[in-house]
């Protein structure tokens, strides 16, 4: 397509520039429709009831209590699930609603929703349906699901998926060896904007409209048609306004009881989640125990890596085992490795489910490597920077998976950026109370602070993998003057609307770009995860402007007798470069009709074999962190004092953006290495409100640093990489890796606790 | 589960009261007195700026003006709000003109998903009208009330010096 050119401008708007947001404005003045604000004429309110019990027999169920209540309009159990009876993202084992007879498998786990006229008698509702259970003893021990002596607690058993990986020869000892075992703790996305979702009943009672914050609206509607017994095209699904995802709303929460709900009465249902409802209403980030040994030759260079991964996937599949084979098949990091036995299990617990969140099952696998490449550089007596340096991966390697490194590969550039970053000054004696461990609690005292700093470095596979055609979609209509773009991809924050704007207004060379509804009115789009939308969507979005830009051509050149093949657009103006003949694009798209929908596919991928063998991704994506840390050892307080970063990231498209993505995922690596735990004790969630579980706020998240390596990838449509997930994963080792530095403790876990460094 | 509660809708209660609410009185009509003013702003008076995430005033999404001190409109009964003079985040901009802390918000780029944005454009007001010239240490202390869970709070932080630069400039 030498037709078209994709510069980076400096015309207002287009790639490269950081563009306005076109939800900006309503964002700022509190317009903007989140899921959680909609509403509809003789709406009611829906509720879930979930069980307390992690494991337990349904003995009966009597909702004939919330039917006497006034204002209550609707009851639903298993009993009233026409269709599918379970629901799930890659193997379909999690019921709609726990049946009578059965069991339930977590504490949370839904059994009955009501609808209702007030949110307060939805409660009242719920508290009046009588269930009787036979409490059983919750499997918790992922390590009993592996050794096989935990009871099945489910009829497709207690291993979601076991998948090892043999690579070259196994037998090579190094001179140096260093190991470790390792755990990192359930995290949660906690995302802001609470799950919500409102269905309206088509008039027919054959179909609906519903309006959902969710990441992937099709799979969405694939779900929920399945569960209702209706034909997927009775159901619209429109993107209610997102107030963040992070995976946690990859897989159903709400979706179909809101559905059911109002198929039932009629009526427009909305269910609102309250906080403490979305800790069991969504999947958590995998806890995992992984060993690690290290074999280096006396130089310190890697020869062989063996690991075992166990990661606890809780009651229901979810992604499990697409999150075992990322954490697994980044075992070696980003750096060379040719001899590799790693073994890994996700497995099935009474422990609540866990699925996607930032990283994808690449955090836990970076938390365990990059504490090793700690020993390894004390055992070799390299500095952080020397070891890293030494074996890092560039374009070409073969990886323990079998596939080459056909990406762009600048780790040593990252880690050479990074370390060029100037390190904070040291604290004063006279520091601010703010800016010291315990803040202005006054409990530490600044003679008793050491300082710490810690390296990171990591590697992030970039789509979907193992064989899954993850295409997108993308419709662009240029009609009497107007550029409308269509899309079905989730906005959920990220910005991708305004970068679909900076895409439209870059290739057809025009400043005012429409963007359809976000509906299931256009072909997928995959879902907004794996660091993909950037690439996926904007390469659909791409491809459906070129295919109209190229109609544009046809008709302009006919119509003013320009010369077709020699037709390009120059900043708003198309042009004849042989006769430099011009016409203003806004003029030339003046009653032409076009309407153009394309899809991007990524090249394809393979299945791994039983040896872990196989060119199972389709890019990567690199970034090194350098954490400074003050530590009060005495009363193991942590001040992250400034993160330094340089990314890999194929090319800036807007800075800002960019900016904040680095800055918003740092921010959750900081939280998974000092404070951000769901604690689960006997398979319950023993803090689950936002006074127990610890986000990071302003006080703890430092000035980041940070530097772009932007060096085009060839393989991608705009030759950007995806850069939402690296800035969250070995920045949590960074920060580990400098604590441990200044207290000179092994905290083989995370999050690291007071009590961890302290006693 | 318990027999105390009352088997009656919570809709059956027929409270009224009346909300001055960005200098507009509201009658508040067939209200259940256990309605928070995040509630009633939200789901009565048709001012869904206020949101709704923890329910217990630790992230200040619902931050509100109630008698110039900011306040987690979640853990204010509406009907307590009476006489008093509430401002939201629909109040603040003259006329659907933005703010220049609403502006700044955007040029720097300290908006992403949005849900917390309302919240913190709220706070920030109140911070520079009663420190028109935080420090760091100042606008991340006061600020450390309202989470934000995409940003990393860098963007923001450039947003509030971006007002307070402005705003001494034009004094």
């Amino acid at each position: 397509m030498s037709s078209t050119v994709v510069s980076t401008g400096t015309r207002p708007g287009t790639l490269g520039t950081s563009a306005s947001r076109p939800d900006g404005v309503a964002k700022v003045q509190g317009g903007f429709a989140f899921s959680s604000d909609m509403w509809a004429d003789n709406m009611l309110w829906g509720a879930t009831l979930r069980s307390p019990h992690p494991y337990a027999r349904i003995v009966s169920i009597d909702v004939s209590g919330a039917y006497a209540i006034d204002g209550v309009a609707t009851v639903i159990t298993a009993d009233d699930v026409p269709g599918k009876l379970t629901y799930g993202l890659i193997v379909q084992d999690q019921p709609v609603f726990a049946a009578i007879g059965d069991t339930v498998r977590y504490s949370g786990e839904p059994i009955a929703a009501v609808a209702a006229d007030h949110p307060e008698t939805c409660q009242r509702a719920l508290a009046a349906i009588k269930v009787v259970y036979e409490v059983l003893t919750p499997v918790t021990d992922p390590e009993d699901c592996v050794s096989g002596i935990a009871e099945q607690i489910h009829p497709d058993g207690n291993i979601f998926r076991h998948q090892r990986i043999i690579s070259g020869d196994t037998t090579i000892v190094g001179a140096i060896q260093v190991e470790g075992t390792y755990e990192i703790g359930m995290q949660d996305q906690a995302f802001l904007g609470l799950e919500s979702a409102l269905a309206v009943p088509d008039s027919g009672g054959n179909g609906l409209e519903m309006y959902v914050a969710t990441q992937w609206l099709h799979e969405d509607r694939k779900q929920i048609a399945d569960c209702l017994n209706i034909p997927e095209e009775n159901i619209r699904l429109v993107l209610g306004g997102v107030g963040g995802a992070f995976g946690a709303r990859e897989d159903i929460s709400l979706q179909v009881h809101t559905a059911l709900l109002a198929m039932k009465s009629g009526r427009p249902v909305r269910i609102s989640y309250g906080r403490e409802e979305s800790f069991y209403g969504h999947v958590h980030r995998h806890p995992a125990k992984i060993w690690m040994k290290h074999h280096a030759d006396s130089n310190g260079k890697i020869v062989k890596i063996e690991s075992r991964m166990v990661f606890d996937g809780g009651a229901y599949c979810s992604t499990s085992p697409a999150v075992l084979v990322n954490g697994i098949t980044h075992t070696q990091g980003p750096y060379k490795c040719d001899n590799a036995v790693v073994d890994g299990w996700a497995v099935r617990t009474n422990n609540p489910p866990c699925g996607a969140m930032r990283g994808f099952g690449v955090v836990q696998a970076c938390f365990a490597h990059e504490s090793q490449m700690e020993k390894l550089a004390a055992a070799t007596g390299l500095s952080p920077v020397e070891i890293r340096l030494l074996n890092a991966m560039e374009t070409g390697d073969r990886m323990i998976t079998g596939q080459i490194m056909d990406s762009v590969a600048p780790v040593a550039q990252c880690i050479r950026e990074t370390d060029a970053i100037p390190m904070p000054p040291p604290m004063s004696s006279s520091a601010d109370l703010r800016t010291i461990p315990g803040g202005t609690g006054l409990t530490a005292q600044p003679s008793n602070i050491r300082r710490g700093v810690g390296w990171g470095v990591s590697i992030k596979n970039l789509m979907y993998s193992e064989g899954f055609d993850d295409y997108s979609t993308a419709r662009c209509r240029i009609s009497d003057g107007v550029v409308t773009i269509k899309f079905a991809t989730s906005e959920v924050g990220q910005g991708f609307t305004m970068l679909a704007q900076q895409i439209a207004r870059t290739v057809l060379g025009v400043d005012d770009v429409f963007l359809d509804t976000i509906d299931t009115q256009v072909g997928s789009a995959g879902s907004t995860s794996a660091s993909r939308q950037t690439w996926m969507s904007g390469g659909a979005v791409q491809a459906a402007c070129r295919a109209a830009l190229e109609k544009l051509f046809d008709h302009i050149a006919a119509k003013n007798s320009m010369n077709r093949s020699e037709l390009e657009i120059e900043g708003t103006d198309i042009v004849d470069r042989l006769t430099g003949l011009r016409v203003a694009v806004h003029a030339a798209i003046e009653g032409v009709d076009i309407d153009c929908t394309e899809e991007y596919h990524h090249p394809a991928t393979e299945d791994m074999d039983e040896n872990g063998q196989g060119n199972c991704h389709v890019a990567y994506a690199f970034v090194a962190h350098r954490a400074v840390v003050d530590v009060d050892p005495e009363l193991g307080l942590v001040k992250v004092v400034q993160i330094a970063t340089a990314q890999d990231v194929g090319r800036v498209l807007n800075p800002l953006s960019a900016m904040g993505q680095l800055e918003g995922g740092i921010a959750q690596g900081l939280g998974l290495a000092v404070m951000e735990e769901i604690i689960v004790k006997d398979g319950k969630v023993r803090n689950p409100s936002f006074t127990d579980y610890l986000l990071p706020t302003f006080l703890d998240v430092p000035t980041v640093e940070m530097v772009f390596i932007e060096e085009h990838e060839p393989k991608s449509p705009l030759g950007a990489k995806g850069i939402g997930e690296p800035p969250c994963i070995s920045v949590t080792p960074a920060i580990a890796n400098a604590i441990r530095q200044a207290v000179g403790r092994d905290l083989p876990r995370v999050p690291i606790r007071p009590y961890d460094i302290c006693l | 589960m318990s027999t105390n509660i009352p088997v009656s809708g919570a809709a059956q209660s027929h409270e009224m009261y009346s909300l001055r609410v960005n200098g507009l009185v509201h009658e508040v009509e067939d209200a259940w007195i256990g309605e928070s003013l995040l509630y009633v702003l939200r789901e009565r008076l048709g001012l869904p700026g206020a949101k709704g995430a923890c329910e217990q005033g630790e992230c200040g999404s619902c931050t509100v003006i109630v008698d110039s001190k900011a306040v987690c409109s979640c853990l204010v009964m509406a009907a307590d709000a009476v006489d008093t003079e509430i401002l939201t985040v629909e109040g603040l901009g003259p006329d659907g003109a933005l703010t220049d802390v609403q502006s700044a918000f955007l040029s720097e780029g300290g908006v992403q998903c949005g849900f917390c944005t309302p919240g913190f454009i709220v706070a920030v007001h109140h911070l520079l009208e009663n420190n028109p010239q935080p420090s760091d240490d100042e606008i991340r202390e006061s600020l450390s009330g309202n989470i934000c869970r995409c940003t990393g709070y860098g963007r923001i932080l450039e947003a509030v010096r971006t007002v307070a630069d402005q705003r001494r400039q034009n004094s």
